[in-house]
């Protein structure tokens, strides 16, 4: 229990630790989210107003093609069910310390405590967050969907998820992040450490919607053994204060693959730094990372970085950066790092506006000017995402054709 | 349907156009000749709106509306349509979800897709990695199922192979006079048409009316298309060029 007293101390330590990058937060302007929210039974039973909300995170309230459904308000589990037993184990963090003794072994090995002030709140708050697994050979058809929602005004939500995909396992989640009608102003940290074991494949997703004064710090790492991939689509297309996040994915065992896809939108008053890492650690490991980023008049930093430590390690990253307004900023910043000699590493980076020729090749089709910036601003932020509901795809649609609009 | 008076048009700065006159009437499809570099796709250019072709003088008046100043979409809207040399890549952009959005009758259009070997096209990004034929034919597609009335066609033949010429050329002799029945028809209910080409290959296959010859941005001559073909093949435009300096 001594390394849990040194642990704490550090943490402490680290509580006024400001992150690399990003606005520093005052922590203590936020009290913390509240571990007392009404558990919801039935997800049918919720307003019209808490389904639209999760609907526009890709989070389905019908829970039509979702293998199980776990919601967290504030720092509270508020929900819980599961389809699938048999390819998935889905509950609450704290339950799964509880089930398996195993799990401690699973937290806080890919994030440090200490590593800024965010992960130290988290790590005293002690907090709770979702537990997935797929067992050994399982693969769920259905997606698990989950939601982190902040529900009160002024408060901090700290979560940790856990996911394992254990060896030959297949396993899809969307996440959803939102915050409740109303709630303008908030912090949210959240920590995940992700497991994709031999032979698996994690399919992640995650979705922002917040709101206009919040702040978002999730501090993600991913694990991948020997053969195993992840995909992962990081989309928010909405207005945010500030979201500044960096997972890193490292490449383990021989023959791991990951692809990273990141689109999102700055709106005026957003700071959206985002950032990737891949760590190329065993041999004949690939990486394919894009990023899309649109700046209405906000802060887009688009930070991308590949280190190539193990021969035969394979990486493109692509920044793609448009600009639609005179006011925001689009920084895109490639970083290759080769440390033996048989490694492919490259970058393909470009920020501008729109070419006017692709604009006016549309309108000469009779579309619009607005139509023509819609349409091919939709395909500029097409790079194949799977499972989206038809729902969150309209409210997609909605928002490109707003900034369509809001370009001319 | 379109005339152009005493047209002048700089790009980036240098005046490319001189006082063009040039007339399509409705049903008609003129063809336009002239050696590299004498204009003839600026001026298409300039006739659909796009930006960096300035009109300094003159008077672009189609279906007996001064369009001069009006924007590319507002022209596509009045029933123009072009198929460029060299479309942009549309990365991202499908070419179904385009001919979902242009198309006047779907059907017609993924039928026509069938017949010109598109269909297997239509989840492609638009141009994106297309061949030089490739590009004509989904060009071609597009003008189809936007249907304008009046069409610009810049070089349709070039880049395409001589086993495809046919298609091509039959496909756009069917876009221009549809359902025309003879050539008194043709003039009433056809579509009109600008068409450049070097080779002369394309007039195998449709019927055309009258041919202009530009060269160094001014209209030399204008006369019976085949006719001025033949001529052009003989003695080239320089003689076209010594005969307008002789009138003058």
């Amino acid at each position: 229990m001594q390394a849990d007293a040194d642990m704490r101390k550090k943490a402490e330590n680290a509580l006024g630790k400001r992150a690399d990058y990003g606005e520093d937060f005052n922590l203590d302007e936020y009290g913390a989210g509240t571990t007392d929210v009404r558990y919801e039974q039935k997800l049918t039973d919720l307003t019209e107003e808490d389904k639209k909300t999760l609907l526009n995170v890709g989070f389905t309230p019908g829970e039509e093609n979702r293998s199980g459904s776990l919601i967290m308000v504030d720092n509270t589990i508020t929900h819980t069910s599961l389809h699938d037993n048999d390819a998935v184990e889905l509950m609450s963090l704290r339950d799964a310390i509880k089930v398996h003794s195993w799990v401690k072994d699973y937290i806080w090995k890919l994030v440090k405590p200490d590593a800024d002030k965010y992960t130290a709140m988290s790590y005293l708050q002690d907090a709770n967050g979702y537990f997935i697994r797929a067992p050994a050979g399982k693969k769920s058809k259905m997606p698990v969907q989950t939601c982190l929602l902040i529900g009160s005004k002024q408060v901090s939500q700290t979560v940790h998820n856990i996911i394992i995909v254990e060896e030959g396992a297949e396993l899809e989640v969307i996440t959803g992040c939102s915050t409740k009608h109303g709630v303008e102003k908030g912090l949210h940290l959240g920590i995940s450490e992700m497991y994709v074991k031999k032979g698996a494949t994690l399919n992640f997703t995650m979705i922002h919607n917040w709101a206009d004064q919040i702040g978002v710090r999730p501090r993600t790492v991913v694990h991948l053994e020997e053969g195993a991939k992840y995909i992962s689509n990081y989309v928010t297309l909405k207005p945010v204060r500030s979201i500044q996040s960096y997972p890193t994915v490292i490449l383990d065992g021989k023959g791991a693959f990951t692809r990273l896809n990141t689109i999102a939108v700055a709106h005026p008053g957003s700071e959206l730094d985002l950032g990737s890492r891949v760590i190329f650690n065993a041999e004949d490991t690939s990486a394919e990372m894009i990023s899309r980023t649109i700046t209405t008049g906000g802060i887009s930093i688009a930070r991308g970085e590949m280190i190539g430590n193990a021969n035969g390690a394979k990486g493109h990253l692509e920044c793609h950066g448009l600009v639609l307004s005179d006011k925001g900023t689009q920084r895109a910043i490639p970083i290759l790092e080769a440390n033996v000699q048989n490694i492919e590493l490259s970058h393909e980076a470009a920020v501008g506006r729109i070419a006017r020729e692709q604009i006016e090749y549309l309108m000469a089709r009779g579309l619009t000017e607005e139509d023509a910036i819609g349409m091919i601003v939709r395909g500029f932020l097409d790079v194949g995402i799977q499972g989206i509901p038809d729902e969150l795809r309209a409210d997609i649609d909605e928002t490109i054709a707003k900034i369509g609009e809001n370009a001319i | 349907m379109l005339e152009i008076n005493n047209l002048t048009v700089e790009v980036g700065g240098r005046r490319v156009l001189k006082g063009v006159d040039l007339k399509v009437d409705a049903g008609y499809t003129n063809v336009l000749f002239g050696p590299n570099g004498a204009g003839k796709s600026v001026l298409l250019m300039t006739l659909m709106g796009f930006s960096g072709y300035n009109v300094i003088s003159g008077e672009i008046i189609f279906k007996g509306e001064d369009i001069t100043r009006l924007s590319v979409s507002q022209r596509a809207q009045m029933g123009m349509g072009i198929m460029t040399q060299r479309p942009p890549n549309l990365s991202g952009v499908r070419l179904h979800d385009l001919l979902k959005v242009i198309s006047k009758d779907p059907k017609e259009t993924e039928e026509l897709a069938e017949s010109i070997d598109m269909a297997r096209f239509f989840e492609r990004d638009v141009n994106v990695g297309f061949s030089g034929g490739e590009i004509k034919r989904s060009e071609l597609l597009q003008l189809s199922a936007q249907n304008p009335d009046f069409l610009l066609l810049d070089e349709p033949e070039s880049g395409v192979d001589l086993a495809s010429i046919e298609l091509l050329g039959n496909t756009i002799n069917t876009l221009l006079n549809r359902d025309c029945k003879c050539p008194g028809d043709r003039c009433r209910h056809g579509k009109s048409a600008l068409v450049i080409t070097h080779t002369g290959q394309v007039l195998d296959y449709i019927e055309t009316d009258r041919a202009y010859i530009l060269c160094n941005g001014t209209v030399m001559c204008s006369g019976n298309p085949r006719e001025m073909l033949s001529e052009i093949k003989e003695q080239g435009y320089e003689e076209c060029i010594k005969c307008k300096l002789m009138q003058i």
